[in-house]
């Protein structure tokens, strides 16, 4: 019953993306829905490894632009097509996340969100000083001349945005109900505990960290098609750090749809706040935002309605 | 490419750099090393310090070192009031590890923006009598700009040691971190001695910001950047022993000097990081800690 509602759902999202591609002409919003998507793909991608299995990355705008810069690196050196470069950002940024698993074995909690926020900074280094993708300049990015059968480029980088982010959101909520989606809440609850009854704790961290990296790349692979000048700094962004953080802890971290519901009101708000007031307040009223939430709303939006739900029906 | 005097003048640099590092590092020393509490936005506290040394010094001149001292006990006060916030919202709950984390991420934010919001993000720097002037010892060069810092980050080192090891509140504070349990059955509130310890952090906060202004133009986001540095620091000097703290600022300025002299200051960053890491791969422990 539940699961035919899913679906019935992300089909009726992708129906509407297609007739909102076919409807407006208006530029902005598709603009402003690509971003909303790729926030919701971060939040969705931190909440595997933060909401899940209770490890607190800081370094997702390394895991972004890393994806980001994979794509400017082929597609300076052989021109490979969009679909290819999502697939080599996501695996490149998978192999990342994979090494960050092995970290754990050394680090936990606190250290471990340290050492997150190092690797960023290190990516930051090296890209910064790689002058085939640009180095400190930055790079432009044409938009290939083909876009199928949409109106503009843009339009189609938002479906192809869609698309990703239902199959994150997808195999999010297929993890949460899983088998392997109640491992990582052990890990999440107790790790020592976890690993005496039985849980192959690495295997599954290595399988969270993984699937983490390889979204956020996947998330960040389109991003050059998408502003068409990247430089260091937009893409190690501290915002999309903050973003990717403050989404599903406003949302709730436990549930799959807790990052999912955070990002699109965040999100949202944040196009509105940026079109009708200032670039920057926005800015600030993530931070606040989020700092309001955790020590106030610790469960996140999903918590509050669960708790409201549990005292009307005792 | 290399020849003696620049390397004497790099090592020299590094030192002097070193030293004012360990003025960033002893707040989070105390906050992170004594107390468990992770104060990401600590550097963050450091760029608000440097901004009032800059208003300060612009609208009535002040000295940039006097301003620090003066403001302290504003930062003091700060520092108890979040440290309140802190306690009752995570440590409390036992939820400090993954909300505290993202509660101080927040206010790191939070700062940055505000300052970003009110003073954009030009540079600003200060004006003193002593910016600008060198002491040559044979080739070796030492401009004052880091001599002061230097002096002042050593000397708030000494004072904070002797405090923590011979007063009564100092050893209150020791006696917290060692074990919270023992100092609550003699009769001692450690929820007070751990705020006014964060307190003090932060307090320090105000007077290295004041030095890091003297060392050349800030601007809001350079805050970031000492993140590495300052756990890199806290971490390598073995977790809240500040004589460990003060040894491994000095050896991370010479590193970071050494690298910068002779491979290019745009890899000056990663090396800080590249110490975190590997320091918290290999010995989580650091290099004076006990275990």
């Amino acid at each position: 019953m539940k699961i035919s509602r899913f679906w019935v759902c992300v089909a009726v999202m992708v129906a509407a993306g297609l007739l909102f591609t076919g409807v407006s002409k208006n530029e902005y919003y598709f603009n402003a829905a690509y971003v909303i998507l790729q926030a919701t793909m971060m939040a969705v991608a931190w909440n595997i490894l933060g909401g899940f299995t209770g490890y607190v990355n800081f370094g997702t705008a390394g895991f972004f632009a890393v994806g980001a810069y994979t794509s400017i690196a082929l597609d300076k050196a052989w021109g490979l097509p969009l679909p290819l470069l999502i697939l080599a950002g996501g695996a490149v940024c998978a192999l990342i996340g994979l090494g960050l698993g092995y970290l754990t074995l050394r680090l936990k909690g606190v250290y471990f969100a340290i050492a997150t926020l190092a690797m960023a900074i290190v990516f930051e280094t090296l890209i910064n000083n790689w002058s085939f993708v640009g180095g400190a300049k930055g790079a432009y990015i044409l938009t290939p001349e083909k876009h199928l059968w949409f109106a503009s480029y843009i339009e189609m980088l938002f479906m192809v945005m869609l698309l990703l982010t239902i199959a994150c959101v997808a195999i999010s909520r297929k993890l949460n109900a899983s088998r392997l989606g109640r491992g990582l809440a052990a890990i999440r609850d107790d790790e020592v505990a976890a690993e005496c009854a039985g849980v192959p704790t690495l295997r599954l961290k290595l399988v969270s960290t993984t699937l983490m990296g390889a979204m956020m790349g996947v998330a960040g692979a389109p991003y050059p098609f998408f502003v068409t000048y990247v430089d260091p700094q937009s893409a190690f962004n501290l915002f999309v750090a903050v973003n990717a953080i403050a989404m599903p802890m406003i949302g709730g971290t436990a549930h799959w749809l807790g990052p999912v519901i955070g990002a699109l009101l965040v999100g949202t708000m944040q196009e509105i706040i940026t079109v009708t007031v200032s670039s920057e307040l926005n800015v600030l009223i993530v931070g606040v935002m989020l700092v309001v939430f955790i020590t106030l709303a610790p469960q996140g939006i999903v918590g509050l309605f669960q708790k409201y739900r549990s005292r009307r029906t005792p | 490419m290399f020849s003696l005097d620049l390397l004497a003048n790099a090592v020299t640099a590094g030192i002097l750099l070193g030293g004012f590092y360990a003025a960033v590092a002893i707040g989070l020393a105390i906050a992170f090393g004594q107390l468990d509490i992770v104060n990401i936005a600590h550097p963050a506290f450091v760029i608000a310090g440097s901004y009032i040394a800059y208003i300060l010094n612009a609208h009535f001149g002040l000295d940039p070192v006097l301003t620090g001292v003066m403001v302290a006990p504003a930062f003091f006060a700060v520092g108890a009031v979040i440290y309140r916030i802190y306690y009752a919202a995570f440590e409390r709950t036992g939820q400090e590890s993954l909300s505290g984390l993202a509660f101080f991420f927040g206010l790191m934010f939070i700062i940055e923006v505000v300052l970003i919001l009110v003073y954009g993000v030009d540079y600003r720097l200060v004006s003193a009598g002593y910016i600008g002037r060198t002491i040559n010892i044979g080739y070796v060069g030492i401009p004052l700009r880091m001599l002061v810092p230097f002096s002042v980050a050593a000397l708030l080192t000494i004072g904070v040691y002797l405090y923590l090891s011979r007063t009564f509140m100092g050893r209150a504070i020791l006696a917290v971190a060692q074990d919270r349990v023992a100092l609550q059955l003699m009769g001692a509130d450690p929820v007070r001695v751990k705020q006014f310890a964060f307190g003090l952090a932060i307090a320090t906060a105000a007077i290295a910001g004041s030095l890091l202004i003297i060392i050349g133009p800030v601007e809001p986001s350079v805050g970031r950047q000492y993140i590495g540095r300052v756990f890199a620091i806290v971490v390598l000097g073995g977790m809240g022993s500040i004589p460990g703290m003060f040894i491994a600022a000095l050896l991370l300025g010479i590193v970071e000097s050494l690298v910068a002299t002779f491979m290019g200051p745009s890899w000056a960053p990663a090396v800080a990081f590249g110490v975190l890491l590997l320091t918290l791969a290999l010995r989580p422990s650091g290099f004076f800690g006990r275990a």
